[in-house]
């Protein structure tokens, strides 16, 4: 590693993060979070999900702002495409904790990054969506995801940063491991 | 009966304390609930040796005499080494005893045993950290027609009918007992999840052999950057063989082992793996060349590089594309499920709160939180090699200067 003379900044408060890890040890209830969205059929496959509140630390949180988010289908599905379909959000998720998770472990590990970009790609045979072949699943046969990093650090470096931002990601949990699911109506 | 100092279990790390106790001249008796090396004579399989080399056998005043420094020794050979430890030692083992308590008393511990009861002031906990084996909660939906099994009942390849395995664990347990069944002829399916890779040798040394000279087996756990972590991390990929197999995943990938991700569930009689093998796979590689960096650090700055081969690197681990991510159960080749999944130890007996939710022992380098007692055998307690015969050596020599002081501090009665 090159020896830096100012110190490592990547924007990221190990600090915080570490003694909320030490307070959490030893307080699990507070640990346990509840993410939520909401979300409103607007027409056809247009709809708009919102997330503002969430609980954690024992209590209820608001984020800063409100956040909305258009949802729809592509002009060659004969929708309007009013917002990203489903899927890409999906990816959008995986990528934006990945490289959370990458300048997080970076800053831990005091590497100086300057610049991270990442392609995401799911492939997918949509067959499984249309039902015409049972055979084929519904979602991603595979995601690749490419990285672009330019860091104070050594190509095995930069490469340990992003295997140990996968091994902690929640996302990159969610899509490699099953998660039961409860959907009901009222 | 009354005694200085009660030691709880006959393997080597007890025997090695009962050694120290005895030249320091402390009173003290060693309970065991079956024979001396009890462990080692029930809870193995057939073939398995010890994974550390002949040399490395030392424990307090005594160590490997015979002629192979370099080879591994079988379980009957361990029992040897360690019932002769006890013999030349003359330790005051009591076998056959079994403890069922250990309470806190006004100057000391009662420890009950199904023999007898016993007071003392100190008590070494040694009664090991691979007593249950662990097994996943998604075993819970394991099919009736699958036999399941754990690495303490499974003797050798013999015992399993002729269909598929499924190996639930890829650490030096899981991935041993897939090379012999998978060359028995019955095709091992391995699930990986977090593991440590390791060849057996390197540039024609083995590979405990640089980790010992380089320093990193005598790693500190006062020195580590999490020692709750680093007491966790799975045990590294090598097993002892005459033939000084490497058991690494391509080393089974080549003899026809079929690589999965970690279980991650089983529903309506389906096994899904994660999606993460690629991940562990990178993480262990990446961990391997750190390990090797360091080894050909040291191996420059201490002018060993003119006495072996030039350094290299083993190539990345080959993980199947597209892996596969279930299988079924229930109609499938798989026939039997064994899950090398770890073990915990067994503390149901200690009838004090120094056992934490989840069922470790709370202890500073082996001095537990009740004043006067003391544990060893556990991973990482005060070094790297702490769980190696080795490392109950140099961990011996450390506790019994806490013990000895503690007993200077407080001189009671001595009996």
């Amino acid at each position: 590693m090159t020896a830096t003379e100012t110190p490592v900044n990547n924007g990221v408060n190990v600090e915080a993060l570490l003694g909320a890890r030490e307070a959490l040890t030893s307080a699990p209830e507070a640990a346990k979070f509840n993410w939520r969205a909401t979300c409103e059929w607007k027409n056809g496959t247009h709809s708009n999900s919102t997330v503002d509140g969430f609980f954690g630390l024992g209590e209820e949180q608001m984020h800063r702002t409100h956040y909305s988010f258009d949802v729809d289908h592509p002009e060659i599905f004969a929708s309007e495409d009013n917002g990203a379909t489903p899927v890409e959000y999906v990816l959008v998720g995986l990528a934006g904790c990945l490289t959370a998770g990458i300048a997080a472990v970076a800053q831990n590990r005091e590497i100086q990054l300057r610049k991270v970009s990442a392609t995401i790609e799911g492939a997918m045979d949509v067959r499984g969506i249309l039902g015409v072949d049972s055979d084929v699943r519904n979602g991603f046969s595979g995601i690749t995801v490419t990285y672009d990093i330019d860091a104070d650090a050594t190509p095995d470096e930069i490469k340990a940063l992003v295997a140990q931002s996968q091994k902690r990601s929640a996302v990159y949990d969610v899509i490699t491991n099953p998660t039961d699911i409860r959907v009901e109506v009222r | 009966m009354r005694t200085t100092t009660v030691v709880i279990g006959a393997g080597h790390g007890g025997l090695a304390m009962s050694r120290l106790l005895g030249d320091r001249s402390i009173d003290h008796v060693v309970l065991e609930r079956g024979e001396v090396a009890n462990s080692w004579r029930t809870e193995r399989w057939d073939s398995l040796r010890l994974l550390t080399p002949n040399w490395q056998c030392r424990l307090p005043g005594y160590e490997y005499q015979g002629d192979d420094p370099d080879g591994f020794m079988t379980m009957p050979e361990v029992i040897e080494f360690v019932a002769g430890y006890a013999k030349e030692s003359a330790a005051p083992v009591r076998t056959g005893t079994t403890v069922t308590s250990v309470r806190r008393t006004d100057d000391g511990y009662r420890i009950t045993t199904d023999q007898d009861e016993w007071d003392c002031r100190t008590v070494v906990l040694a009664t090991g950290a691979f007593n249950v084996p662990r097994v996943p909660a998604v075993s819970d939906g394991v099919p009736a027609s699958i036999r399941t099994m754990t690495p303490m009942d499974y003797r050798n390849p013999n015992d399993l009918s002729g269909g598929g395995v499924l190996i639930v664990g890829a650490s030096a347990t899981g991935v041993q007992i897939a090379h012999e069944i998978q060359l028995s002829g019955r095709p091992v399916t391995l699930a990986v999840g977090e593991h440590v890779r390791g060849p057996r040798e390197y540039r024609d040394r083995d590979i405990h052999w640089w980790m010992d000279a380089a320093g990193v087996l005598d790693e500190r756990y006062d020195e580590v950057d999490d020692i709750v972590r680093a007491r966790r991390v799975p045990s590294m990929q090598i097993g002892g063989s005459p033939e000084r197999t490497t058991f690494d995943l391509n080393s089974l990938t080549a003899i026809g082992v079929q690589l999965v991700g970690r279980l991650a569930g089983i529903r309506d009689g389906r096994a899904q793996f994660s999606g993460s093998l690629r991940n562990k796979c990178e993480l262990a590689d990446l961990k391997l060349g750190r390990l090797l960096d360091t080894i050909d650090e040291w191996a420059t700055a201490t002018g060993t590089d003119d006495s072996v081969p030039p350094p290299y690197r083993f190539a990345p681990t080959i993980v199947p594309d597209p892996p596969t991510l279930g299988l079924d159960l229930t109609n499938g080749p798989i026939q039997t499920i064994i899950w090398a999944t770890g073990f915990r130890p067994d503390y149901s007996w200690l009838d004090i709160d120094v056992v934490d939710p989840k069922g470790m022992l709370r202890h500073d380098g082996g001095v537990v939180e009740s004043p006067g007692m003391y544990v060893i055998g556990a991973p990482f307690l005060r070094r790297r090699k702490s769980s190696f015969i080795d490392g109950a050596n140099a961990d011996a020599q450390e506790l019994i200067v806490e013990l000895a002081a503690f007993l200077d501090a407080a001189p009671l009665d001595t009996v």
